[in-house]
């Protein structure tokens, strides 16, 4: 008898678990239902995503009752969520397409507005005893997907090259994967590190090996790579000023694009973002600032 | 529930006429007190379910999230794919990297810390003198307490450059390197749980083993750790579990490259360290989101099968003795 009440008891709390677990799932699915009521919209590249919702969180703090949502999927996502006039900008980390942007003119009747909010630039760095200084892409592509694995191979010493690159979620991840490495796969065996700061502890100990960090991340501990576009062009070093006049190969802009001109909100929004306070936000998430 | 079966208010339920008979019978502050009693047992007997449930929402909750992927038409070939790369277009979700991984850095913590934790913890309950044993039985217990981010901390500045010193390898950064780090954090549950069990073997059967003429090592190995082998692979057990789910320590040092490790001496990429690294920056609901759900249900199958082994094995050991 008791026994049968304990299993009486034991499956109402099972019946709990299964409701409690069922909604958490529900959960979810009300918050992005929330979210579509807000007042401005922003979606795109996921490189841009905690960025812009950096953006997003002190903007609101200053100005109560603004809501703005972030959300990623990528640049593509974004564009083609302003051309169907649910998102009111876009997040991009490539330039709008002429297709793009005549699809924007038909369907809102509004001409595209780009903005370039902030730069996406990486440094290259290898052990301070590598007399390797200078890379051209293609060399730096060569490494990260294993086509080259000793250091002979780039008119270094005879020392085997120790591939450090970041963590799959990482922006940085995606960003050499697309812009170095034309979209090829890493070397299964490149050691995926979870910071920056653990790519130059590694780098600073092993001889043999290379790695990329944000801007700014460089030490005298270790060397910057100086990268070539292609063999024949003149090898620059990474700085702010050579990644805005786009001398430096590894960067690339990252642009807000909205429909016509901003109002409201969204002017409001761009304009924060292109203030002193909004770039710095730029340099605290480990992007170049624009200005 | 022997307790409850044996408990005379079962009597309550069964009928209710004898019940209330003694219950007229008795004097009347039997009555609240009965009904104490089964508020305490009930209350007792959800402190106890309290667990379960936890164990079954887990076991739930990882499940519902893993199912997503495994009925995905595409990527769920990939599962058993050679290479772990969840954001190349499409994505590859190869398990193989992160189980061998999982296993070496594990099994080499195995291979360090078994020896070393169980002789270490004959050391303390049969040989060593009083005063040596009360000082260096809570220093091994200290140990434990070490946070496993110190000790990769340790592990990236001290070991990995040791070991590749020692080996003359491209980078520290390998299986070897979690191995030690991971047998550091099992050696004090290890001795110390082996310890009490060597320690409650009782003395009479080393007294025994003595008087038959056997020399004290002998008395040890054949008489009183057989006698104590269950604590002894509880602990082990205990051990192992604490290795396979340790994950700060080799996102730290192991170095985290999804290759199917040859040796000892390569980087390698544990399921721990995957889902911590990745976990944090990966779009809810996405493919890559459940994939990370069906690794955690992965290990937890084989931390449920570890925990299963070491059951039947203290089971079967008891049934022995």
């Amino acid at each position: 008898m008791l026994k049968a009440k304990q299993f009486f008891l034991f499956g109402i709390l099972l019946v709990c678990a299964v409701f409690l677990v069922s909604c958490t799932g529900t959960g979810q699915s009300g918050k992005t239902g929330e979210k579509a009521a807000t007042s401005l919209q922003i979606k795109g590249s996921d490189t841009m995503v905690n960025l812009s919702q950096a953006w997003a969180e002190e903007f609101m703090q200053k100005n109560k009752g603004a809501g703005i949502a972030v959300t990623g999927g990528g640049s593509g996502t974004g564009i083609a969520a302003l051309i169907n006039g649910t998102a009111q900008m876009a997040n991009s980390s490539r330039e709008i397409k002429p297709q793009e942007k005549e699809d924007l003119k038909t369907k809102i009747g509004k001409d595209v507005k780009e903005y370039i909010v902030a730069q996406d630039g990486i440094t290259f760095i290898v052990n301070k005893e590598n007399p390797v200084k200078e890379l051209t892409v293609g060399q730096l592509a060569d490494i990260y997907t294993g086509k080259v694995d000793n250091w002979r191979e780039l008119g270094g010493p005879d020392e085997k090259i120790v591939v450090l690159a970041r963590e799959a979620s990482s922006g940085t991840h995606v960003f050499v994967k697309e812009h170095v490495m034309k979209n090829e796969n890493y070397r299964p065996d490149a050691l995926l590190q979870t910071s920056s700061a653990t790519i130059m502890k590694e780098v600073t100990v092993s001889k043999g090996a290379i790695g990329y960090v944000g801007m700014g991340y460089s030490s005298d501990q270790t060397r910057v790579i100086a990268v070539k576009k292609d063999a024949q062009s003149p090898a620059v070093v990474p700085s702010e000023a050579t990644i805005n006049n786009n001398s430096y190969p590894v960067s690339r802009p990252l642009y807000i694009f909205t429909a016509g001109d901003p109002v409201g909100v969204s002017k409001d929004f761009i304009v924060f973002v292109m203030s002193p306070e909004g770039q710095a936000i730029v340099k605290q998430m480990e992007f170049v600032p624009v200005k | 529930m022997k307790l409850s079966g044996g408990n005379p208010l079962a009597g309550t339920e069964m009928d209710l006429s004898p019940a209330k008979r003694s219950a007229g019978q008795n004097p009347r502050w039997r009555q609240p007190r009965a009904l104490l009693e089964k508020v305490v047992e009930t209350g007792l007997f959800l402190a106890a379910l309290t667990g379960v449930v936890t164990i079954i929402l887990i076991f739930l909750f990882l499940f519902k999230e893993a199912v997503p992927l495994l009925l995905a038409p595409g990527p769920t070939a990939s599962l058993t794919a050679k290479n772990w790369y969840p954001v190349s277009t499409p994505p590859v979700f190869g398990l193989w990297p992160l189980i061998a991984g999982s296993l070496l850095v594990t099994f080499g913590a195995i291979a360090i810390s078994v020896p070393l934790g169980v002789g270490a913890a004959v050391y303390l309950a049969m040989v060593a003198k009083p005063t040596v044993r009360e000082f260096v039985k809570p220093a091994i217990e200290i140990l434990a307490g070490v946070p496993s981010v110190v000790l990769g901390f340790f592990g990236i500045a001290v070991l990995a450059p040791l070991i590749q010193d020692i080996f003359g390898l491209p980078t520290g950064l390998t299986a070897l390197t979690g191995a030690v780090t991971l047998a550091f954090m099992a050696i004090p549950t290890i001795t110390s749980i082996s310890e009490d069990a060597i320690a409650a073997v009782p003395g009479k059967y080393l007294e025994a083993a003595l008087s038959l003429g056997a020399t004290k090592w002998q008395s040890i190995v054949t008489v009183v750790v057989p006698a104590a082998l269950s604590g002894v692979s509880a602990a082990i057990m205990l051990g192992i579990g604490r290795a396979i789910g340790e994950t700060m320590t080799v996102l730290m040092v192991t170095g985290n490259a999804g290759v199917i490790p040859d040796s000892f001496l390569v980087p390698v990429r544990t399921m721990t360290a995957t889902i911590a690294a990745e976990m944090g920056e990966v779009a809810r609901g996405s493919l890559h989101y459940h994939a990370l759900f069906v690794v955690g249900a992965v290990l937890f199958i084989m931390t449920f099968m570890i925990n299963l082994i070491a059951d039947l094995i203290s089971r079967r050991l008891k049934k022995g003795a």
